[in-house]
């Protein structure tokens, strides 16, 4: 997806890699604020805009892969891909009006935790509080992180895949529908 | 410029009386605040010395609930993101999609979308300007006479699309129906109609002493905080920098018209009204060449008959009248969406709010979020 | 200007304009008057969709004049039958893809089956919770076979907040005339269209049907042959 080249990233930051089905660099979190700084200073792709930063929740899945194994026959390999979160930023540069590049961190489930690229680009401070409100992700070096579009005693990270809404709705009736079938089985405060 | 931290309160000698800072919930009801929008500010006298923007009453889940649904169940539900403009969010979210499968969108199509998102330009700024107008205390003459105004363009929308706010017109690869006859004339006449209407209007604001009083000088944005902090939009322009997507990234037809992009110099609230006045009169120019060479044909080009696209990322972009409005979508070759996103124009405007309102009084940060225009479906999702 | 107050006097000057000649020309004036009375009886309806009265009872069309509501405005779904008795000629078949694709889910279909539990193509449930609905019309784009389209009825206040504002088939259902009536030329445009599938369907058969002939008198002549 990204329109800029994303060779000299790579060439100057070894530990980079570049994901080829989604078009983005994934940096880890150590390098991520190295990184950003370097595109951002950077003289001719002068990333000095981040538009968007998203978080992605993956949870943990089967893939089935074929490969040939060691006597040359092909056959069908399942393989667990850990559940993971990534933190997808598009970068422009305004100075010269040219295209994204894209940068993704990822991290796992449990205690996630990524870097804030907030003291590069400000446009990513209300972005990444909203990614730590919804997702739970913590991010190291975030100027003042907590929830915002939750309100402060809210349990719960709601965009996760698994995360379970609590039973507590009021129940109007409408004809059809899951909060019908959760009053049907007494499970709703009527 | 000193923070007194709740609860202790600090009491301060000043002129031998002993003062300490007021906090004030600028609450969620409030006539001024666009929307249910708080603003807890704290203030010495008048002068604001914190201001913490707090939001999240209008939220939705919205990306959450299009995770449930088909591509096209979304499309109602992009209307109401930023209520005000459900055309460009309509083509935001169609351009987005329209990526990830191949489709050709044809030619009266492309010109009825530049035709209806313009109109949306007009209807939002004269919206806007109005509510503006409304905040610093010209009680509402001057944002009925651009409701007026406002009325004949909804009454077009809803010749075209059967409903005035919440269109849902757009569709992947075209629009759902063609306009009925006499609609571009209808149109051509709104068109030729709105300059002398603009003439007068910016008689009646543009050179009235309270408003170039009291919003010059309020609320500087510089440049390069600008720049970092992803402003886009009218307000970005206002600050001086030239960077308008239907130049920079000409989606749909856009190259083929003769329009300029105002921009201001100093970046207060002043600029960012004038870019507005002068952003609508480029809309009429743009307008007036699209409904001059509007050809015949069809509206709808071979969208799939199920809409299932490959596993890929994909980020679209349009100009809308508050900013830059993306989606980035994410498929995963079901019909539904992995990852659906909307990168809110409004949202990010509002994170140098409080950088523009430290050191002004009370009534100017009223004004100052008068000018970032906000809408708060679109804060919130 | 140069004087100080000049801007405010000019503004003063258009408003001025604005309010004197709002006297004279319509357009000037910033409101519209809406004067919209119910017609006939006084009572509160208990259902909504029960006013404006259905044009079959009472031969008049809901009065419309100083509404906003023009020929191509849409408010809730209704179901169509072809004139006269409802349920004979009603186009819904209940294969409840509207019920699949609406996005808020507030369509709730169940079939119909006769006595020895074959399925008939009828609706025997059709609820819409207007409450829920929004009008996007997705259920007319998807429907195949042209049975629900968008209603411009305005009026639907009730004494009960639940179930006067779920409305069931027989509320629902409104004839083709009624479709004509307030949406002319989006009822001519689907007329045309079922006209044509229909003379391309009968087409289709004739050509069949004369292939078949055709292919029986070439055997006949292998036959004789």
């Amino acid at each position: 997806m990204s329109e800029l080249p994303h060779e000299p990233v790579i060439q100057q930051f070894p530990d980079v890699e570049w994901e080829e089905a989604a078009g983005a660099l994934v940096v880890p979190a150590a390098k991520a604020p190295e990184v950003a700084q370097w595109l951002h200073d950077h003289n001719t792709l002068a990333l000095d805009y981040c538009s968007n930063v998203t978080g992605v929740d993956y949870l943990e899945r089967e893939v089935k892969e074929k490969i040939t194994n060691d006597d040359g026959q092909e056959e069908t390999v399942t393989k667990t891909e850990p559940g993971r979160i990534d933190v997808v930023y598009h970068l422009y540069s305004m100075r010269n009006k040219t295209g994204p590049l894209v940068l993704k961190q990822r991290t796992g489930r449990d205690n996630a935790e990524a870097a804030s690229l907030t003291p590069v680009w400000r446009s990513c401070e209300l972005q990444e509080r909203e990614i730590y409100d919804l997702f739970g992700v913590k991010f190291t070096g975030h100027p003042d992180l907590r929830r915002i579009l939750m309100w402060d005693e809210f349990e719960g990270h709601p965009m996760r895949r698994d995360y379970e809404e609590p039973c507590d709705y009021e129940w109007e009736p409408t004809p059809h529908g899951e909060v019908l079938e959760k009053h049907k089985k007494g499970k709703v405060i009527a | 410029m000193s923070v007194a931290t709740a609860p202790n309160y600090d009491l301060t000698q000043r002129d031998g009386l002993d003062t300490s800072l007021l906090e004030v919930s600028m609450g969620p009801h409030h006539p001024s605040t666009h929307g249910v929008f708080r603003m807890d500010v704290k203030l010495d006298g008048e002068t604001v010395v914190d201001l913490k923007p707090v939001f999240g009453y209008l939220h939705r889940n919205h990306e959450k609930l299009a995770e449930d649904m088909s591509y096209l169940a979304n499309m109602p539900f992009t209307d109401r993101l930023d209520y005000l403009n459900s055309m460009t969010n309509n083509w935001a979210y169609a351009l987005a999609a329209e990526q990830l499968v191949e489709i050709e969108v044809p030619e009266r199509a492309e010109y009825l979308r530049v035709v209806m998102s313009e109109l949306t330009r007009l209807v939002n700024h004269t919206c806007l300007v109005g509510f503006f107008i409304n905040d610093l205390g010209a009680l509402g003459t001057p944002l009925l006479y651009g409701f007026r105004e406002r009325e004949k363009i909804l009454d077009l929308f809803e010749e075209a699309s059967g409903a005035r706010m919440m269109c849902n017109y757009f569709r992947f690869g075209g629009l759902r129906k063609d306009v009925p006859d006499g609609w571009l004339d209808r149109a051509r006449k709104v068109v030729d109609d709105f300059p002398s209407f603009l003439d007068e209007y910016g008689k009646l604001l543009c050179e009235n002493e309270i408003i170039l009083s009291r919003t010059q000088g309020i609320g500087v944005l510089p440049r390069d905080l600008a720049v970092n902090a992803g402003i886009t939009g009218p307000m970005l322009r206002a600050s001086g920098v030239n960077y308008d997507l239907r130049k920079v990234d000409a989606y749909g037809i856009y190259d083929r018209f003769n329009f300029r992009v105002p921009y201001g110099e100093v970046g207060d609230s002043y600029d960012r009204f004038m870019v507005r006045m002068l952003e609508m009169r480029e809309s009429l120019e743009i307008l007036k060449q699209a409904l001059e060479d509007i050809p015949e044909g069809p509206v709808m080009g071979s969208a799939p008959r199920v809409f299932k696209p490959k596993p890929q990322e994909v980020y679209g972009r349009i100009e809308g009248p508050k900013g830059e409005l993306g989606f980035y979508l994410i498929a995963d070759g079901t019909p539904k969406p992995y990852r659906y996103r909307v990168r809110p124009p409004s949202f990010i405007n509002l994170t140098v709010l409080r950088d523009m309102c430290l050191g002004q009084k009370v009534a100017d940060a009223v004004v100052i979020l008068g000018s970032i225009d906000i809408v708060l479906g679109e804060v919130d999702r | 200007m140069s004087i100080l107050g000049g801007g405010i006097f000019n503004g003063m000057a258009v408003t001025l304009k604005n309010f004197v000649r709002s006297y004279f020309d319509k357009d000037r004036l910033t409101t519209k008057d809406y004067a919209w009375q119910p017609q006939g009886k006084g009572e509160l309806p208990q259902k909504a969709g029960q006013y404006p009265w259905k044009p079959e009872e009472t031969g008049q069309l809901p009065r419309r004049e100083n509404t906003t509501v023009t020929n191509y405005s849409r408010n809730i779904p209704m179901l169509l039958h072809e004139g006269g008795e409802q349920m004979d000629a009603i186009r819904c078949v209940a294969c409840q893809i509207c019920e699949r694709e609406c996005p808020p889910q507030c369509i709730y279909i169940e079939k119909d089956y006769d006595e020895s539990g074959k399925y008939i193509k009828r609706p025997a449930v059709f609820d819409i919770d207007i409450s829920v609905c929004m009008g996007c019309q997705i259920c007319v784009e998807v429907c195949p076979f042209d049975a629900i389209v968008m209603d411009s009825q305005f009026e639907f206040s009730v004494p009960d907040r639940f179930d006067g504002l779920l409305l069931h088939r027989d509320d629902l259902l409104k004839g083709n005339d009624y479709y004509h009536q307030i949406h002319p030329e989006e009822a001519t445009a689907l007329d045309e269209k079922r006209a044509a599938e229909e003379a391309a369907k009968a087409a289709k058969k004739k050509a069949a049907a004369e292939a078949a002939k055709k292919k029986a008198a070439d055997e006949k002549k292998e036959d004789a042959q």
